[in-house]
């Protein structure tokens, strides 16, 4: 049985092609992925990211168990402050990656929603053997999380929300009252655009989409919603990782290129492994591709230099701003430097493919 | 959704238009819309041999790659090259502009065993 966000209706009567997704019945497209993934670029989509885990964790060793399950130290962050972090296993694989923000009264971890098992018992395992004083709480059914990312979203918005959201820095995030609930708006995102991800009450969902619905559901409304599929072709050509593609329990942070959010001068689970690749230097690399002809490369494909097998594709498809087809992939590490020509094997077809830097595509810093 | 009534489909989604003894191929709205956006249809070249139920080429969309099959066997006669540069036009208009191969066959036996329009809604689930 499929769990359904509160959007759920909203999904349905916007037209929405429904799939199942990580254990949830999620929108694939409304429209279209490549038209929705332009609006994103050119003007601003609300994506309904209720299925990713919500974790608040409390207590008073909170700070000590974040530590030992995160790769990044959180002693320094302060109230409002949201970073990208890795969960990891004791050999430096990676168990998921996360957003962590440090709220008032707590910690708020954003998982993936394929991970949370995984994410809820690791925090649980590392607290009760430690014995650390700290309580792990899923709100993910609770409450609801929109993403709502394109170059007018803030502009949009900024009158609507209740906190001052053009002050708000990249990776910051404010709680105002909104309709009398409370909404956490952060700026941050997955699509390489500018924007707000909200979380609120499930049950203020119709509310807010009923006051929201002139700027963001009508057709001529500049935020228009938008589903996975864009999703997944704007982080790609943002080069954000994904779990399942670029990040799994057997790949660890420093391959991926994550070192930025590993903290190795403090102790974690995974930390000795990672210190011992970190110091021999990753022997594969994850590097982004351009293919020389407009196919998709798929996750999984063979990379090759010559005639040998040198990495795999883990994600790929045709970027459409860059009108490029595009692909991320591990490569030996002799073979990640940028301007090496590998090639793709395409079930027999061999494509060739060039490494490029990453992310292939960044948005237009506003003046 | 309705289906031409002038055609014959394979339940792989591929619908056959006969003209004389050649027959051109597409895909089926219900294919496209599950495929989403199209990409790429790699082509056989002109005078390549087609076997009924063989696969003679390869659609990719934002989603997914698939084979693509053919419900008779012949000689490929001509390729909508304008696929190469535009392939969203399998999904603009899957049963005109985005043809994709046309096929010269021998007698038309195959063709008229395949799918009518209504057996293809039915074998699909789509009735």
């Amino acid at each position: 049985m499929l769990l359904r966000t509160p959007f759920y209706d909203f999904h349905v009567a916007a037209g929405a092609k429904m799939v199942p997704f990580a254990g949830w019945e999620m929108p694939l497209l409304y429209r279209g992925i490549v038209e929705e993934h332009h609006h994103t670029r050119q003007a601003g989509s609300l994506f309904d990211v209720s299925h990713m885990g919500r974790l608040h964790i409390t207590g008073k060793d909170a700070v000590p168990l974040l530590n030992l399950v995160l790769t990044r130290n959180v002693a320094q962050q302060r109230i409002g402050q949201s970073r990208y972090s890795l969960v990891c296993n004791p050999a430096g694989g990676v168990i998921d990656d996360v957003i962590v923000s440090k709220d008032v009264k707590n910690w708020l971890v954003v998982c993936n929603a394929s991970n949370r098992a995984a994410v809820v018992k690791q925090f649980t395992a590392v607290r009760d053997e430690k014995s650390i004083d700290a309580q792990i709480a899923d709100q993910t059914q609770t409450t609801a999380m929109v993403a709502i990312q394109g170059p007018k979203v803030i502009d949009e918005l900024a009158d609507v929300l209740p906190v001052e959201v053009r002050e708000l820095k990249r990776y910051g995030f404010e709680t105002g009252i909104y309709m009398m609930s409370r909404i956490s708006v952060f700026r941050s995102g997955y699509t390489g655009e500018d924007g707000v991800e909200l979380i609120f009450s499930a049950g203020m969902v119709d509310r807010m989409l009923k006051s929201l619905a002139k700027r963001m559901l009508e057709s001529d409304s500049i935020i228009k919603p938008a589903g996975l599929g864009a999703r997944d072709t704007l982080r790609l050509e943002a080069s954000m990782p994904l779990y399942g593609h670029e990040l799994n329990e057997t790949t660890d942070p420093l391959s991926a290129g994550l070192q930025w959010a590993v903290d190795l001068s403090k102790e974690f689970i995974g930390a000795e492994p990672l210190r011992a690749i970190a110091q021999r230097g990753p022997s594969h690399k994850l590097v982004g591709l351009e293919l020389a002809e407009r196919r998709i490369a798929r996750q999984a494909m063979p990379v090759l230099a010559g005639n040998a097998v040198v990495g795999q594709v883990t994600s790929g498809t045709f970027a459409p701003t860059l009108q490029k087809s595009i692909a991320m992939a591990y490569v030996d590490a002799d073979h990640a430097v940028e301007g090496t020509e590998l090639s793709i094997d395409f079930k027999g077809s061999i494509i060739p493919a060039k490494v490029v830097n990453m992310p292939f595509c960044r948005r237009v810093q506003p003046g | 959704m309705p289906v031409p009534e002038d055609r014959r489909y394979l339940k792989s989604h591929e619908w056959h238009k006969a003209e004389g003894a050649v027959v051109t191929v597409g895909i089926t709205q219900i294919a496209t819309d599950e495929l989403t956006d199209v990409t790429y249809v790699k082509l056989p070249a002109v005078g390549a041999k087609v076997s009924a139920n063989a696969a003679w080429g390869e659609i990719e969309s934002v989603k997914a790659t698939s084979d693509l099959y053919i419900g008779v066997s012949g000689t490929v006669m001509e390729v909508n090259a304008d696929l190469n540069n535009n392939p969203g036009l399998v999904n603009s208009d899957p049963y005109n502009a985005g043809w994709m191969i046309k096929v010269k066959v021998a007698d038309l036996a195959e063709f008229n065993a395949l799918l009518s329009a209504a057996d293809y809604l039915k074998a699909t689930g789509h009735d």
